[in-house]
């Protein structure tokens, strides 16, 4: 049995929230990196040079990369063999997330409810999927997400007579009506199969991997490189602008669904994927 | 390509030279108003009441900031979407606003309202908030505090870097930008 401390995880919350609002991850500006020697675009370089210098900006002076410093989420792989002290998980993650949002001068863009619409101020509550799994470890996964490109992200239950074609055309007709909104160059995080919800639990997760790092199945992984090129062919671009260079990756999950079912969710990421994780 | 450079408020003259894919830095006073704040302006004109500030030949500026750190003006500022402010940007528009800045396309309804009334619409960066923020030289609340970051803020702005997406003559970068280099 191994003992960790609710103020510590807090604490520890309050760092990642502050770190992945104003320090760019390495996959991230890598990808940039990349970006900018595929893009023939004038504006379109443009606009991917002022994105390298806004991450150098908010590193070194500590300013939000943006300012929409999203919803807090979290994916929680929480060992069975771990006890936590002084209070339960998801109080102190949301200590952690109230703590680092005041500190980090974060913006608070969360309201109370959705029809009557008051301000939290403290960017409370976070959203927390905790899954159960052997170890002493806990392993959180940390991804503050925008409402730019989430408002623009899609659900579709296709038949499944409708296969691989639908499921093309659906992710590149997705990126086509709403891709200039959801801040470009994008990553394309795709969920297919399971049910309703999970399809789009997939997408979310698949936006969690480093980007670019290829699903584990080599024919999910050639969808996603193929997926990849129509997008790219879109000629949306930096900021939609116009370009060669309108998504930086395509993630794709899968898992077993119902004989009737082919459900599909396409969750698009702005260029700006700020993510964390921490082991304990 | 050279950069425009253009002072607020705006002269029709100066509209008029803005062409769609232009570079251009401004200076002056913008001022921020996001879904809220354009709501209650709406409702402020349509009710025949007085609006918080004098639309004419203005730029309202698309965001919500973060909270200034101690020491700063502002916080991160970038732009956000602009179709949400679709439904009430016209009527801003035949009341003397001159500019608008944010990201993505505008809604028919307002592309023919800008040709009509002479007004312009251009586009920072999105997620370039930190660097946006630096060309933001002065930051005061003038209405609707109780918004928070939705509030108007009249921001004082230092060669604020945007592009021209839809001019006063109907052309359109987004629509042009993807034309050109779809395949």
């Amino acid at each position: 049995m191994k003992e960790l401390h609710f103020n510590d995880i807090a604490d520890k919350i309050a760092k990642m929230c502050i770190d992945a609002a104003c320090i760019l991850e390495d996959d991230i500006t890598s990808a940039i990196d990349m970006a900018l020697e595929l893009e023939k675009s004038p504006l379109g370089i443009e606009v991917l040079d002022q994105l390298k210098e806004n991450a150098v900006i908010a590193r070194e002076e500590g300013i939000p990369i943006c300012q929409d410093t999203g919803m807090a989420l979290f994916f929680v792989e929480y060992g069975e063999d771990v006890k936590i002290k002084g209070g339960l998980l998801n109080d102190a993650i949301n200590e952690g997330v109230r703590k680092g949002y005041q500190k980090g001068n974060l913006r608070k863009s969360i309201v109370n409810d959705p029809i009557t619409r008051r301000n939290t101020q403290d960017n409370l509550p976070a959203i927390i999927h905790t899954a159960l799994v052997p170890g002493d470890k806990l392993k959180i996964n940390f991804k503050i997400v925008g409402a730019g490109c989430e408002n623009m992200s899609r659900i579709r239950m296709l038949k499944p007579t409708e296969g691989i074609k639908e499921i093309k055309k659906f992710v590149v007709d997705t990126v086509k009506e709403g891709g200039i909104n959801a801040c470009p160059p994008l990553i394309v995080g795709v969920g297919i199969g399971g049910n309703f919800e999970m399809c789009a639990i997939l997408a979310k997760k698949s936006l969690m991997r480093p980007i670019g790092q290829p699903n584990k199945r080599m024919e999910i992984a050639a969808l996603e490189e193929n997926l990849l090129k129509e997008v790219n062919n879109l000629g949306i671009g930096p900021a939609g602008f116009g370009g060669r260079v309108t998504a930086l990756a395509v993630h794709i999950e899968t898992h077993p669904c119902h004989i009737a079912s082919l459900p599909v969710a396409v969750n698009l990421n702005c260029h700006a994927s700020r993510k964390k994780t921490l082991v304990l | 390509m050279a950069k425009i450079k253009i002072t607020t408020p705006l002269a029709d003259k100066v509209i008029k030279n803005l062409k769609t894919g232009d570079k251009v830095l401004i200076s002056g006073v913008v001022y921020t108003a996001r879904d809220m704040a354009h709501k209650r302006l709406v409702e402020v004109i349509e009710s025949g009441e007085r609006l918080p500030f004098d639309l004419k030949g203005q730029i309202i500026y698309f965001t919500g900031p973060t909270p200034a750190p101690p020491g700063r003006v502002i916080g991160a500022a970038g732009p956000t979407t602009s179709a949400r402010m679709d439904s009430f940007s016209p009527v801003l528009i035949k009341k003397g606003l001159k500019g608008m800045i944010g990201k993505g396309p505008r809604g028919k309804e307002v592309v023919d309202a800008m040709k009509k009334y002479k007004a312009v619409y251009f586009a920072a960066v999105g997620g370039a908030a930190a660097l946006l923020s630096k060309r933001i030289k002065k930051s005061e609340v003038i209405a609707y505090e109780d918004l928070g970051t939705e509030a108007i803020r009249r921001l004082e702005v230092e060669d604020f870097p945007v592009i021209v997406v839809n001019d006063v003559y109907g052309d359109d970068l987004y629509l042009k930008g993807m034309k050109r280099y779809a395949r």
